[in-house]
């Protein structure tokens, strides 16, 4: 489904974490397309274009795309149903440090 | 935001600005020779035998061609300057492929149709007023260079809109769908420019 | 306490240390350094006299006990238009756009455990050596593989360092792709699915698995342990994109 032009969600975890204004990758998110539940860590990012488009790693289809423009940023996320915790969620490796 | 950061001795790998090109390209692009590869997704790989072409929306009667009907449509060639929103232009890209105004001609447009949304193998969308596709502004290519277009070039088959930034001319292009209002396409919903004319730098909407 | 804007800053260029033929290190300081954890990157951006900007990722190859520096380790891509500058124009004492420490997904602290499986491409090493670096500076004793894939002998970043850290429950296996030298009895091959299965099996059950390189490595890897079981959510990947 994914070709090398490919990266991971981690590659623009900095334009995220401008754009939410918090780190996003360790979030969790749910697919709208095939309701998949995972980090947005695991999306794929597809950053050779005007914009950054992530899709999910199991159906394909776009979870979240922002665009730059000189006024700012602007993110659609109508592919994720939701993004935050997870529901009964157990402290895992995606929960964020103490530090 | 006071004084900007000059990174000593940094370049970039740009091409030239033009030479005696130079009025051919238009303001803030570079020129190149190569064909950089832009892309929202993953390329699609359609096969001949099940690729489609459709126009349909404001149309008495939807339109639908296979590879080989395509293939038997009226077809020219066409050599144009390309500019992409990321500032690469190219100069001279020989295309062969049929005209809009001939697709369109085979579908018995609704004089309601002001605007077409093409839509590609893979979701891509884009937005083109007819105005700007019509009078042989715009095609529909299969070849590049003498081959048949490259997957990753948009081939099958791709939309060309040399004259618009480089967006426009949609990648994987599987129909054309025709409506009365403005239905902005997947980058200018998120903020590019909805007409997007190189030479006026339409790039960001409100430019 | 809400969290601090990621923000441009200028770092300086304080050293810089051959690592092998075509990768080496440079440590950078930050007026405003934070604390990172390991795996994390910066964002560097280049800009030129005319405004033109390049922009790359970097992970971070120092522990996060090093403070007020971070170290960036960077394999020269021959025709690459920003790792290239730095090998060919930066000298020390010259000045850095960058924003960091970035990322929270690709990370590993000693309190996540494992066993550990660490699976690295060529400059896919360096977030992957942060955490072996912060593992040994912990005292922490999670046992752990390194799998390492680098074209032959020289072209391995760190050899001296991995060699010393070796034991303590960290094992290091290098896979050499081009070339070899006499007498060589590791691996002598690209990464592969039985390759996978026998480093898995010598770790133990329920590994956490972190890949980093070239895309084209990371996917095999990645498949490869679908394949063999690996529960999707224990593996973390870092593609660094096509390589050619
Ligand atoms: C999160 C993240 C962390 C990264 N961390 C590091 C790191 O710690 N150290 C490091 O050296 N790099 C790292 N990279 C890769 C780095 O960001 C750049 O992609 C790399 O330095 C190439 O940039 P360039 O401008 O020199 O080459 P470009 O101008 O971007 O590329 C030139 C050509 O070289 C090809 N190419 C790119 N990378 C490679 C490669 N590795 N091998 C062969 N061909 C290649 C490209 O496909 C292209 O055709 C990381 C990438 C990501 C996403
Ligand atoms: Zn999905």
């Amino acid at each position: 489904m994914f070709d090398e032009s490919t990266l991971d969600a981690n590659a623009v975890a900095g334009e995220l974490e401008v754009l939410f204004a918090v780190e996003m990758t360790a979030v969790v998110g749910k697919c709208a397309h095939c309701g998949n539940e995972a980090a947005v860590g695991t999306l794929r990012a597809y950053v050779n274009a005007p914009g950054v488009v992530l899709r999910c790693s199991i159906c394909g289809e776009v979870v979240i795309a922002w665009a730059w423009t000189p006024t700012g940023g602007r993110v659609d996320r109508s592919g994720a149903s939701w993004l935050g915790q997870p529901s009964g969620a157990a402290p895992s490796a995606a929960a964020p440090s103490e530090a | 935001m006071g004084d900007r950061f000059v990174s000593r001795g940094f370049v970039g790998r740009r091409p030239d600005s033009g030479g005696d090109t130079a009025s051919r390209i238009p303001p803030g692009q570079y020129l190149t020779d190569d064909f950089p590869v832009l892309s929202a997704g993953p390329t699609p790989r359609i096969p001949l035998d099940t690729w489609e072409f459709t126009i349909d929306g404001l149309v008495s009667q939807p339109v639908r061609w296979s590879w080989a009907e395509f293939q038997a449509l009226p077809a020219r060639e066409w050599t144009v300057d390309i500019s992409c929103v990321t500032k690469w232009t190219k100069l001279d890209t020989r295309w062969r492929g049929v005209s809009i105004d001939d697709l369109l001609a085979a579908a018995d447009l609704d004089p309601r149709a002001q605007f077409l949304v093409a839509h590609s193998y893979g979701g891509y969308t884009t937005n083109l007023p007819l105005g700007e596709a019509l009078n042989g502004q715009a095609f529909v290519a299969y070849e590049y260079g003498g081959a048949p277009l490259e997957p990753a070039h948009g081939g099958p088959a791709r939309l060309v809109v040399p004259h618009l930034y480089l967006w426009k001319s949609a990648k994987w292009v599987r129909g054309l769908h025709l409506v009365e209002r403005d239905e902005p396409g997947f980058w200018e919903s998120l903020g590019y420019h909805n007409r997007g004319d190189p030479w006026r730098e339409e790039r960001y909407s409100g430019d | 306490m809400p969290p601090e804007p990621l923000v441009w800053q200028i770092a300086t260029v304080s050293a810089i240390r051959g690592e092998t033929e075509r990768a080496s290190s440079f440590t950078l300081s930050l007026p405003a350094w934070r604390p990172h954890r390991a795996g994390q990157h910066y964002d560097v951006r280049l800009t030129a006299a005319d405004g033109y900007q390049a922009q790359r990722s970097y992970s971070i190859a120092s522990p996060p006990a090093h403070t007020g520096v971070v170290d960036l380790t960077i394999e020269r891509i021959p025709d690459g238009e920003v790792s290239p500058y730095f090998h060919d124009v930066l000298e020390v004492g010259d000045l850095v756009e960058v924003r960091g420490p970035i990322g929270g997904y690709f990370v590993w602290e000693p309190a996540l455990g494992g066993p550990l499986l660490l699976v690295a491409g060529g400059s896919g090493v360096v977030p992957l050596m942060a955490m072996i670096r912060q593992r040994a500076a912990a005292g922490d004793t999670t046992p752990t593989t390194l799998l390492y894939s680098a074209r032959d002998v020289d072209d391995l970043i760190y050899r001296d360092e991995l060699d010393a850290l070796a034991g303590d429950g960290l094992r290091v296996l290098p896979t050499l792709t081009r070339a070899h030298p006499p007498g060589w009895t590791g691996y002598a091959r690209r990464v592969d699915e039985p390759m996978l299965a026998e480093v898995l099996a010598a770790l133990g059950p329920d590994p956490l698995v972190y890949a980093c390189g070239p895309t084209l490595l990371v996917e095999t890897v990645a498949a490869g342990l679908v394949n063999l079981g690996v529960p999707p959510d224990r593996v973390r990947t870092e593609r660094f994109g096509p390589s050619n």
